[in-house]
């Protein structure tokens, strides 16, 4: 009997084979055959786990369309309907927003990681701008989202963020309008919204996470010590022309980021079914409130990822009547990420192998980002943290600027011949 | 086969214009079949009409009062009649202005380019849009020390990002926001009716319908 199942599934197999020949080398391409190096750390499970949720979104994404209704009358209503007469709706919707803010929990983490072990360096720099290209459109992707309940703090977030749009001069107001399809955040804001949401935005995101693999899958992942082990002996117990500080992506990385994903999932679930609003950080109290055009919220906030941006924002004063300053400021803080390939010139990639200059510098941008989120949050009624918003802004790019210094002058310790932990 | 001429070796240039003219033809093709597509989201026809002139009543309007709730193109629009004592802090303000004579002609109609901002000098209408980033301004008329400022004249205090303006709408100097608060096109039909939209001087809607 199983010899007949196993000759019906090879003969299956032989079929598919023969009429598409490259199905098995892609697979072994990016999976049993794809040699990484075998030193990877916790750090190393935030890229597999965004996958996770992208497709958690995605599949959840989809369920909740079938429930949702895009217009500026029903939107708030049926959200509200998914929450309470949809059986099992209120789950599907908070793994949804859950998602949302585990997404860019997990991202920030992978981003800080390149950052730590020097993972945008040659040759990985496309890496690592398709990464940032994914973060932007992320970005765009989760602001779009939290507009389609319709509640308070949809309605003026949008508001406050289209005009962004607005300070450009000559164009400005024109673009707004353009960007609305009205003189308001409206129906036709909405509708655009939840069809760029739902169909435009994830078909670039998908596009863009096959490139940001396919690029990393040609150079070679890097590892903590920052160690080429491609530049390394080769030969391993797997293939004779392997690195030999590698093993296969499948099984071994499958099966250490599932003890990932197990950790992940406790975490997630624990928010989904305790703590969904997260008091107030993953879906803010005045969003459970319709949205009203003329009753502003008393204080307008984004969630929490977009506030280290939205404090950079506000600090920065409008000089010679013109508004621009806080916006190019807010995206010229993300166009210094895109740069780091660039205006890194030390020696070695991982910052194990650097100086403590490198080490306090990369410590005090951290402390900037995460300062600057709590400000970007709270209530920026407080002149004296507006003071102190605007020099965590200045040192924030001081960070990138200098950066072609610090890691020039910084010492650096002797970097290994292969991975620390080779046998 | 004829297209041994423009295949040959010995015409590279022929092929190389033939190549990019035709590619330039594509792009240009593209680029007018992109336009539909792009004036899709323009304001539709729905959303101008919906965006015609507002009639108010303010007849019941007191002193140093505000009119709530109006809005014009979704906008909220605010009317309040000021006393002669707040029309004296005006002055008092050119100071702590940053454009005391309205000379940013965008931020208001040419009739309202005065010391008052309006038409007629204790009736104020504006576009409660803080022009920072479009959040609406809290009517705070009172002389007091308020928590964002202990020196306050009375004015706008926006709540989002802690712009400031005084009763004229006249933002202060070192604001977040750049420009006065915008004064909408509006007329008097009697004494006591405003007709928000349609300038004074023309019976038609200033750009609305």
């Amino acid at each position: 009997m199983s010899n007949i199942l196993t000759r019906t599934a090879d003969n299956v197999m032989d079929w598919v084979n023969a009429r598409a020949p490259n199905l098995m080398p892609t697979y072994r391409k990016h999976m049993t055959e794809y040699y990484a190096p075998k030193n990877f750390n916790v750090w190393y499970y935030f890229g597999s786990l965004a996958l996770l949720v992208l497709v958690n979104q995605i599949v959840t994404g989809i369920f909740l369309t079938m429930h949702y209704k895009p217009s500026a009358a029903e939107a708030f209503d049926s959200v509200e309907y998914i929450m309470r007469d949809v059986d099992w709706g209120w789950l599907i919707r908070y793994m949804h927003s859950t998602g949302a803010s585990l997404f860019f929990i997990v991202v920030y983490l992978h981003m800080f990681r390149g950052l730590m072990y020097g993972s945008y360096k040659k040759p990985r720099e496309l890496v690592w701008l398709l990464g940032m290209v994914i973060y932007l459109v992320l970005m765009a992707e989760a602001f779009m989202g939290y507009v389609l309940p319709w509640g308070q703090m949809s309605f003026w977030g949008a508001k406050v963020i289209i005009s962004l749009f607005g300070a450009i001069p000559v164009i400005g107001t024109d673009l707004t309008q353009w960007i609305m399809g009205d003189y308001i955040p409206s129906d036709a804001t909405l509708n655009r919204f939840f069809a760029l949401h739902v169909i435009a935005l994830p078909i670039v995101l998908l596009l863009l996470v096959v490139l940001h693999l396919g690029a990393l899958h040609e150079v070679g992942s890097n590892n903590p010590d920052g160690v080429e082990i491609k530049k390394g002996p080769k030969g391993n117990r797997w293939s004779p022309s392997a690195p030999t500080d590698s093993i296969p992506f499948h099984p071994y990385y499958t099966l250490k980021d599932l003890v990932g994903v197990g950790f992940f999932l406790m975490f997630a679930a624990f928010v989904i079914f305790f703590i969904p609003n997260f008091g107030g950080l993953f879906l803010e109290h005045d969003n459970f409130t319709v949205a009203n055009p003329l009753v502003t919220p008393a204080h307008i906030k984004p969630v929490w990822y977009f506030t280290p941006y939205y404090a950079m924002l506000r600090v920065v004063p409008s000089f010679f009547g013109i508004k621009l300053w806080g916006v190019l400021v807010m995206f010229g803080a993300i166009v210094m990420l895109f740069l780091v390939p660039w205006l890194d010139r030390s020696p070695v990639k991982s910052f194990r192998y650097r100086g403590k200059l490198s080490w306090f510098m990369l410590l005090l941008f951290a402390l900037c980002f995460v300062w600057l989120a709590k400000i970007g949050g709270g209530p920026g009624t407080d002149p004296k943290e507006a003071i102190v918003g605007r020099i965590l802004t200045g040192l924030y790019f001081v960070f990138f600027l200098t950066m072609p210094i610090w890691t020039k002058i910084d010492k650096t310790k002797p970097v290994p011949e292969r991975v620390t932990t080779h046998d | 086969m004829a297209n041994d001429d423009v295949h040959g070796p010995d015409n590279p240039g022929r092929r190389r214009f033939l190549t990019a003219t035709t590619a330039v033809v594509g792009a240009v093709g593209v680029g007018f079949a992109a336009v539909p597509f792009i004036k899709s989201w323009n304001p539709s026809a729905r959303a101008k009409v919906a965006g015609g002139p507002v009639t108010v009543d303010i007849s019941a309007l007191a002193e140093g009062q505000q009119l709530s709730g109006l809005a014009w193109r979704g906008s909220p629009v605010y009317v309040a009649r000021r006393s002669r004592a707040m029309l004296a802090t005006l002055s008092e303000m050119d100071s702590r202005v940053a454009d005391p004579k309205s000379q940013n002609t965008d931020q208001q109609p040419r009739y309202a380019q005065n010391e008052h901002r309006s038409i007629k000098p204790e009736i104020l209408v504006l576009i409660g849009v803080c022009t920072h980033l479009g959040c609406a301004p809290e009517f705070k008329p009172e002389v007091k020390p308020e928590p964002f400022d202990p020196d306050w004249k009375g004015g706008y205090f926006c709540p989002c990002h802690k712009s400031k303006y005084d009763l004229a709408g006249r933002v202060l100097i070192a604001q977040p926001a750049p420009a006065n608060l915008a004064v909408p096109p509006y007329h008097f039909e009697g004494d006591n009716t405003i007709v928000i939209g349609v300038d004074p001087s023309s019976s038609n809607s200033a750009g609305a319908a």
